[in-house]
């Protein structure tokens, strides 16, 4: 049985993860004067088109290579002595520490609670009928699932197709679709958990969005 | 009451005057404001007869003000007027010019772009009793006072689009076209049809419509005034602008991109760029200046509606009367129209004949073949002008002869020919071998297997293991410069495709800047082009006198455009020549991007017309290769944007004549050309990696609000959009363009 109090509790005592910077490949470094405890921050832009803070440059074959931050956070450890030096791939030049987020920290928890249903296409997805009105008269999570179950129906270019749940047993502990709405594969329609869980899930989701201390 | 509304306008006036003055303060507008706010104070003091008397004062003073203010209008404050919510826009145009009007291209928010007014609209004129309905089609941006759905007059593509149809119907009803410009630009997006694409197929087909078009600008803004105003008559309000950019987009240059330009900055690029109608006028790229009321035309100014009534009535009638030669009493009449009372009097049908109709077309052009002739520098000596002259006619009367009277004959004595050979084919089948080989046909099909040897070779040995490398394909004449830089360079898709480090001399050597993992193209120079592609060696270069100057005297130009020269070797950022490729002759324009951009100026666009006109004559295929462009040369004003319409038009007659005009795209080619010239082609290729554009995605931020993605105008998204036919590997462009000189074209090319 997952022990979500104890997650929660090793997430409290460390909650941040670090990301090691390592070299991608052989080359010179070259620091650009960042210190232990410096802000750094991630891709941005909308389309993450804009690369994150430069953290040091890797120079091969007299082409300099910018080395940018890939997650927001705080730089930690920095091997200054390898300023100016060359370096083999895969070495480590620093350590990022990124502070999780709510949702970051929602979303491992959920992750390793739940099990998600995934779209096999893009279609627009409904409930069947029966299942239909039990959400719509008890809630989503008064629904129980079992591997085969015919719940979904698959509505794409004129065709409708049955699709039957595999995965554990439980019940539904959230939907993550619209209905009638369309949905790219690969994308979550339901996160199922087993029934003894549900309580305790349900705690540790409203303990996170009430004591969660954001750092960043 | 009276008093209280007279009051209140006064009020208005003096707050416009502010506005339209910005920061700066004067004499008469303290003046002005001192004796209102007195007068203000006083008045519940004061009896009826004598606020009468004291608001009627007030109203002299303001007029013999506003009369000295005028005088003290800078560029700036008409770009200013223009602006001005209280400027006259279209809708008052129709309502006071026009007798009668139905709008058809939608209904204020009710339409595909709001910001473009389309309307039916009719004037009339007396002919003795009788009153005769002459119908026009207007169209215009409509600003709206403010409307903000009206997008302050900044058309999108699809409302060019829409503008575009309804040229053609009138065009289908013979009817003339009025356009009102009123707009600060284009709006810049790439959707389909895009706001590039869409400016250059309007100024393509308004190059050839069959009917008169009067253009009136008020607010002339680069590209988006190009799009309706190719014009036979171009009429200009004396307090608009016709600019090649707007004042803030040419400071933001001058001042650098980063930082906002300051106000002062903003205030000298204006004059710099001689966008007023004065400028314009002196520099011919407008027929007549109509005067406005002391500090513009607002809705109330009656009497200009009823002069911007006569001067476009007496404008068409100049039109229909160059072409369609009208009575000489009604010529004269409407010649010496300048002194008379009212041109409605004079009746002049509108409607034009057959050959008119041509006639028109071909007027059009040659009043803008000579815009901005003198624009550019002339190096050739008086002797090399009239050799030049001379050799002109001369190939003229050769192609005249070759191409147009002998070659008919040939064209005959081949078809004669060839159905000879087909009847003696089709007797031998019918009637058997020995009359076959006796009339000396043989046997074809063994005939058509004798390959020569050394072909057969080539095209059955995969490779010359013997000669070590095969490398008869990747052998360059031309091998850039960088490739003999020692040090490697990382592919810009190495984050997404894994692209391995390439070696300089490999990759801009033997691969010709192409990444040997995802196929990204690095830029390369246009030598590389010219050299490998276009067989630059043998070619002959022409024109190269002609270069680039300052014709605007835009301060600081001079120096800049000595310093590109200097860096290139060039005159401009054109180069025009003829050349072979695989023994096909060609005329070629390369837009050169080291040279100021590749932006295109009056020599620039005097060079590529000549092209066009060079291959029309030799009846060649015409090339025009972007190897970058940033757009219209900014510091040359409107001689840089009148060649969007003015090359354009040679384009158009060249590809009228049956010839073959194909764009290939390279690097970033962006703004007027691709508007104009370039985005016309029906055969526009890039090659990989190149971006293809109207505004650049700082531009688009900045003028639309919205942010782009970052691939928005790479080749593969224009392609996409349907702007582009094909792209193209660098590697490949010469076969692909041989293989493009055989398969498409018109009737015209010699070689056929």
């Amino acid at each position: 049985m997952l022990n979500v109090k104890e997650m929660l509790e090793e997430l409290n005592a460390s909650p941040y993860e670090e990301i090691e910077i390592r070299t991608p490949h052989t080359g010179v470094v070259e620091f650009v004067g960042l210190a232990p405890g410096d802000r750094v921050n991630g891709p941005s832009g909308k389309w993450l088109e804009r690369p994150g803070t430069l953290l040091a440059n890797l120079t091969r074959e007299k082409n300099k290579k910018p080395i940018c931050a890939t997650q927001k956070g705080q730089v930690m450890d920095i091997r200054a002595e390898l300023e100016g030096r060359f370096v083999e791939a895969g070495e480590r030049l620093l350590t990022i520490r990124h502070f999780l987020s709510k949702e970051e920290v929602l979303g491992r928890i959920l992750k390793k609670a739940l099990h998600l249903f995934c779209a096999p296409e893009r279609a627009k997805y409904y409930f069947v009928p029966e299942i239909d009105a039990k959400i719509k008269a008890g809630g989503e999570q008064s629904v129980k699932v079992r591997e085969g179950l015919d719940m979904f129906i698959v509505s794409r270019m004129k065709r409708e197709t049955p699709l039957s749940y595999s995965g554990p047993e439980g019940i539904i502990y959230a939907v993550y679709f619209q209905q009638g709405d369309n949905v790219d594969g690969g994308q979550p329609l339901i996160g199922v958990c087993p029934e003894s869980q549900l309580t305790l899930i349900q705690d540790v989701v409203s303990r996170v969005q009430g004591e969660w201390e954001e750092r960043d | 009451m009276d008093i209280d509304k007279r009051t209140q306008e006064l009020a208005a006036r003096l707050t416009y005057i502010r506005d339209i003055f910005g920061q700066r303060e004067n004499a008469s507008m303290a003046m002005l404001r001192t004796r209102l706010e007195e007068f203000l104070e006083q008045a519940p003091h004061l009896g009826m007869r004598e606020l009468s008397r004291q608001v009627g004062m007030l109203e002299e003073l303001f007029v013999l003000l506003e009369g000295k203010l005028e005088s003290e209008l800078t560029p700036m404050d008409r770009v200013r007027i223009v602006r001005h919510p209280q400027r006259i826009c279209l809708k008052d145009i129709l309502e006071n010019v026009y007798d009668n009007y139905t709008e058809i291209g939608g209904q204020d928010e009710w339409s595909i772009d709001p910001g473009m007014l389309i309307a039916r609209a009719t004037i009339a004129r007396r002919m003795g009793k009788k009153t005769v309905h002459q119908s026009v089609m207007v169209i215009g941006q409509e600003k709206g006072h403010g409307q903000e759905f009206r997008n302050a007059g900044s058309i999108k593509p699809w409302g060019n689009a829409n503008a575009l149809y309804y040229m053609r119907v009138a065009e289908i009803e013979n009817i003339p076209i009025h356009s009102y410009v009123f707009t600060p630009g284009a709006f810049p997006v790439e959707d389909y049809p895009g706001a590039a694409q869409q400016i250059s197929k309007n100024l393509y087909v308004m190059a050839g419509l069959k009917v008169p078009i009067i253009s009136v600008f008020s607010e002339g803004g680069s590209g988006g005034a190009e799009a309706i105003a190719l014009a036979d008559k171009r009429l200009m309000l004396s307090h608009g602008y016709y600019s090649v950019i707007s004042p803030e987009g040419a400071a933001a240059i001058e001042g650098g991109l980063k930082d906002k330009a300051t106000p002062e900055l903003i205030e000298r690029c204006a004059s710099r760029l001689r966008i007023t109608a004065a400028d314009n006028l002196e520099l011919g790229f407008i027929d007549r200046v109509i005067q406005e009321p002391p500090l513009g035309a607002r809705p109330e100014h009656y009497d200009f509606f009823r002069q911007l009534r006569r001067e476009v009535i007496r404008a068409t009638d100049e039109v229909v009367d160059s072409v369609d030669g009208l009575g000489p009493l009604r010529g004269m009449a409407i010649r010496r129209q300048a002194k008379a009372a009212d041109p409605q009097d004079i009746f002049v049908r509108w409607s034009l004949g057959g050959g008119a109709r041509t006639k028109l077309v071909d007027r059009r052009f040659e009043k803008f073949r000579a815009m901005s002739r003198t624009a550019c520098r002339d190096n050739r000596s008086l002797g090399a002008r009239i050799y030049s002259g001379l050799e002109g006619m001369l190939w003229s009367a050769h192609s005249t002869l070759r191409h147009d009277f002998l070659a008919r004959y040939k064209r005959h004595l081949l078809h004669m020919l060839e159905a000879l050979e087909a009847e003696l084919r089709a007797l031998r089948q019918g009637v058997g071998g020995p009359l076959g080989k006796f009339l000396g046909l043989g046997d074809g099909q063994q005939r058509r297997l004798e390959v020569p040897p050394e072909a057969l070779e080539r095209l059955t040995l995969l490779s010359c293991p013997e000669e070590g490398a095969c490398r008869l394909e990747d052998t360059w004449v031309y091998v850039s410069p960088k490739s003999r830089e020692d040090r490697t360079l990382t592919c810009p898709n190495t984050p997404t495709h894994g692209c391995l480090d390439l070696w300089g001399p490999d990759l801009f050597g033997e691969f010709a800047g192409v990444c040997s993992h995802c196929g990204h193209h690095f830029p390369m120079e246009f030598q590389w082009y010219l050299y490998n592609v276009f067989n630059f060696a043998q070619a002959y270069e022409f024109n190269s006198e002609l270069e680039s100057s300052n014709p605007l005297g835009y301060e600081g130009f001079d120096l800049k455009l000595e310093q590109a020269k200097r860096q290139t070797g060039l005159g401009s950022a054109c180069i025009t020549f003829e050349t072979h490729i695989e023994g096909v002759t060609t005329v070629v324009a390369v837009l050169v991007s080291p040279f100021r951009g590749g932006t295109v100026g009056a020599a620039e666009g005097e060079k590529i017309i000549r092209a066009a006109e060079r291959a029309m004559l030799k009846r060649t295929p015409f090339i025009l290769y972007s190897h970058g462009t940033a757009g219209i040369r900014i510091q040359e004003g409107t001689c840089g944007v009148i060649q969007m319409p003015r090359v354009t038009m040679a384009v158009r007659r060249y590809i009228e004549a049956g010839g073959l005009y194909l764009v290939l795209y390279d690097t970033n080619s962006f703004a007027g050309p691709v508007a104009s010239f370039l985005g016309c082609s029906a055969y526009q290729f890039a090659v990989r990696s190149s971006n293809i554009g109207f505004a650049g995605p700082g531009v688009i931020r900045e003028t639309t609000g919205v942010e782009v993605p970052p691939k928005y105008h790479r080749a593969f998204s224009a392609l996409s959009r349907g702007h582009i036919q094909g792209i193209w590997d660098r590697r490949e462009i010469k076969k692909n363009l041989h293989q493009a000189l055989l398969t498409m074209g018109g009737k015209n090319l010699y070689y056929r």
